[in-house]
């Protein structure tokens, strides 16, 4: 395998694990805020038993993040050394400050999960909202770190040298709000379907029914209210991609052509060689208007961006069409179940709407990686936009292929392991955290 | 100015990770070493120990490294690339045990899989602290050749090497100490006591023993040890505190403390990270033609610096008392049942 393409997979391969495993160590804290805030209340202990049961989950998915996460931050250096000697100076601010926010959610989570019984049930409770609180302020940091490839600033590219560095500007580059945002509202939208439709399969096959529909209640309207909420951070982020990086927002389209009235282009299959997409479905003046709020400016098109400095579009385009409509499905889905929260309470338990809701388990997180793909595939070939490319950022050192053999078989086997503990955490539920017996505390 | 709060940071960073981590590693390494039949309450009595607090223990490494990466991104760089393979090992390392502490601790059925996650915990509970040894080993090996040309002398010669090799030893013998003298004030009756004194008595050999070998791979790779550590009255004033401070702390072991030895030990791996950093500060790495990389002269811009203490200095006042309010609550073992999470 080619030590460029090799080193890319790897970065690839981490990076998309680590999202899921950082999104749910993010969210699911929330999740367990809220079950653990209504034991509180109503001393109902379903809910101490289902905030138990979530923080098991929490646990082994902050332990899987953390460790992919470690990884990550000896990947940059290990595939990327020309990067990292430039950039770390530059945009390392988020990092250290993202330090200390992991830090601190490592300390809560111990607090949390080790504290049943221990303190004032209101500090123990506190403990969880700061798991969740650090947590989503570490992912907020790491996509500025991000967002900042994608629009750099905070420094001056003088003959070669990097002068004049402003960390701080760095870090609130102008792409940082709308994919801090983007990104935090997917996290939600993709962790509250995923945690849904697991509890909407088990209320199907009626095991701990009143266990899990109060769990799929509090999930679900998490999900539903960032899937709603999601087209609007999407489009301030488009409009982001267009002004920073026309080449991205062209490929994303499959928009060969800069003329007036720019369409849209929904689906279809980019035929690159003759610079047109086949089969699609085209919404003139869209384009235009979705960037610029009106029809006829035109949109920056591939064809006025030099071939040297073109993502790959067939990737960049399918994955930005399948993160889209995976994004309209869920919303749709979302709107269904305000309606049966607001005016149909009996589609709860009707058979159809379950079954709705388990078949969206895996979009959400479908959409978070095609969104990666689109922001990292579409910055190709910069690895910092316009100021360095990505071949030239690639370590030395030969053979990278056997070091992309061997984390994938790694996080393969982790994936595995994962998903088999987690699946005998949802068989045990009935045995470890809802007997039938009565609780007490 | 700031560029010493960020120096001092990263010595802390990795003078805790060191401590608090190496104990953490060391747990696995006992257990490493301990009869079958006593694996599963030693095993239970460790991780109530570390339950808590072991993904902490573990954010100082990455303190540590984003110190590098931001602060003196050409030390950063150069390492990763010359020290890619016993770096991608210890990352590996770092993935099994992380995953398999956690996975054996959550499975919700106790099964063979248990067997089969304390067999990854331990083994990489060997590995990560052995390779983590041999990194900082060949940080001042004098082995890491920028102007190399082949695959072996750049990216194999670099770290194996005797001396890196020994130090990697070293560090397991060090972290297994560590471990040996926390769990002793674990312990819940006599025979435990005795066993995790036991256990400590053979790390305290295996780390002289493998403290001699570093000598001894030293002279024969020609590096300068003797006169690092002997060289300057702090070496030796560092070397003489803990010495005695083992002394001491084996008759307080004797006379039946518990506590007091656990500062004692952190206090002696403190004094060998003083008399191993102290003679060649500022420079950490140190490269074949004779060049150092400096933290003074390699630093990053002073604007990331700057705000690199900043965020250090401030993520401080956060951490710290939580941190330490942590750890006093979990020390205080008769108030409510750990195993009950």
């Amino acid at each position: 395998m080619d030590n460029f393409m090799a080193a890319r997979s790897q970065m690839a391969l981490s990076l998309g694990f680590h999202i899921i495993f950082s999104c749910i160590g993010m969210v699911m804290p929330f999740f367990m805020a809220v079950s653990h805030f209504m034991y509180l209340k109503t001393h109902n202990p379903i809910y101490r038993n289902v905030t138990k049961a979530w923080s098991k989950g929490v646990a082994i998915f902050f332990a899987t993040g953390a460790v992919s996460g470690t990884v990550l931050s000896f990947e940059l250096g290990l595939l990327w050394p020309t990067f990292m000697k430039h950039a770390g100076p530059i945009f390392g601010m988020p990092f250290s400050l993202e330090g200390t926010a992991f830090f601190i959610e490592a300390i809560a989570l111990g607090f949390f999960l080790y504290g049943w019984g221990r303190f004032n049930k209101w500090f123990h409770w506190f403990t969880g909202v700061v798991v969740g609180v650090s947590g989503l302020a570490s992912g907020i940091l790491v996509v500025a770190a991000n967002a900042w490839m994608n629009s750099p600033s905070g420094f001056d590219l003088v003959n070669g040298k990097y002068t004049n560095i402003d960390p701080i500007k760095a870090m609130f580059n102008p792409a940082w709000f709308s994919q801090a945002l983007h990104m935090s509202v997917a996290a939600f939208a993709a962790t509250g379907f995923a945690v849904a439709g697991v509890h909407a399969l088990m209320i199907l096959r009626k095991r701990n029914v009143d266990f899990h529909t109060r769990s799929f209640r509090i999930a679900a309207i998490f999900g539903v209210v960032a899937a709603i909420l999601q087209p609007l951070s999407g489009d301030i982020s488009a409009k982001m991609v267009a002004k920073r990086q026309p080449a991205k927002l062209a490929a994303m389209e499959a928009h060969f052509k800069t003329e007036p009235y720019s369409p849209l282009i929904i689906g279809g299959i980019p035929d690159v060689k003759n610079k047109k997409v086949d089969y699609a479905l085209e919404l003139p003046g869209m384009l235009s208007f979705m960037v610029y709020d009106d029809f006829k400016t035109p949109v920056k098109g591939l064809d006025q961006i030099p071939l040297a400095d073109q993502p790959p579009i067939a990737v960049t385009h399918y994955a930005f069409q399948l993160m889209v409509g995976l994004g309209m499905a869920m919303m749709a889905l979302g709107v269904i179940y305000l309606i049966a929260l607001v005016k149909k309470k009996s589609w709860f338990t009707k058979r159809w709407f379950l079954k709705l809701f388990i078949a969206a388990t895996p979009l959400g997180f479908i959409a978070v990686e095609a969104g990666w793909t689109v922001t990292e595939v579409g910055r190709q070939p910069w690895i910092i936009q316009g100021v360095m490319r990505t071949a030239d950022a690639v370590t030395p050192m030969p053979g990278i292929g056997y070091s992309f053999y061997l984390f994938t078989a790694v996080y393969f086997t982790l994936s595995i392991a994962v998903t088999f503990l987690l699946y005998r955490q949802i068989k045990m539920v009935p045995v470890l955290y809802d007997n039938a017996e009565p609780l007490t505390h | 100015m700031m560029i010493y709060v960020v120096m001092g940071f990263l010595w802390l960073a990795l003078l805790l990770y060191l401590v608090m981590g190496g104990a953490d590693f060391g747990a696995g390494i006992i257990e490493l070493f301990t009869s079958n039949a006593n694996k599963s309450r030693t095993r239970k009595i460790m991780y109530n120990a570390i339950g808590p607090i072991w993904e902490a223990n573990h954010m100082w490494l990455i303190i540590a490294i984003v110190i590098l990466f931001v602060g003196f991104p050409v030390i950063y760089t150069t390492m990763s690339t010359y020290l890619h393979i016993p770096l991608v090992i210890m990352l590996m390392g770092i993935i099994a045990r992380g995953t398999a502490l956690t996975f054996r601790n959550y499975d919700a059925v106790t099964d063979n899989m248990q067997r089969v996650y304390n067999k990854i915990f331990v083994y990489s509970s060997f590995i990560t602290p052995l390779f983590l040894g041999i990194i900082a080993g060949s940080a001042v090996s004098g082995r890491i050749d920028t102007g190399a040309t082949d695959f072996l002398s750049a990216y194999v010669y670099s770290w194996l090497n005797l001396f890196s090799v020994a130090i990697g030893f070293f560090t397991v013998a060090l972290c297994g100490f560590l471990a040996a003298i926390y769990l002793i004030g674990e312990a819940n009756d006599e025979t435990e006591t005795k066993s995790f004194i036991r256990k400590a008595r053979f790390m305290n050999i295996a780390a002289v023993v493998a403290g001699g070998l570093v000598f001894i791979a030293s002279i024969e790779e020609k590096i300068p040890l003797v006169e690092w550590v002997f060289g300057s009255i702090i070496g030796v004033l560092a070397v003489s505190a803990a010495s005695i401070s083992l002394m001491v702390m084996w008759y307080l072991i004797v006379k039946g403390k518990r506590f007091i030895i656990r500062i004692l030990a952190g206090f002696q791996v403190t004094m060998i990270l003083l008399t191993t950093t102290y003679k060649h500060y500022p420079n950490i790495v140190i490269l074949k033609n004779g060049g150092y990389l400096s933290l003074i002269a390699d630093r990053g811009a002073d604007k990331a610096i700057e705000g690199l203490g900043i965020a250090l200095l401030v993520g401080s006042l956060f951490i710290l008392p939580a941190l330490g309010y942590l750890i006093y609550s979990f020390q205080r073992k008769d108030k409510g049942d750990v195993a009950e999470h």
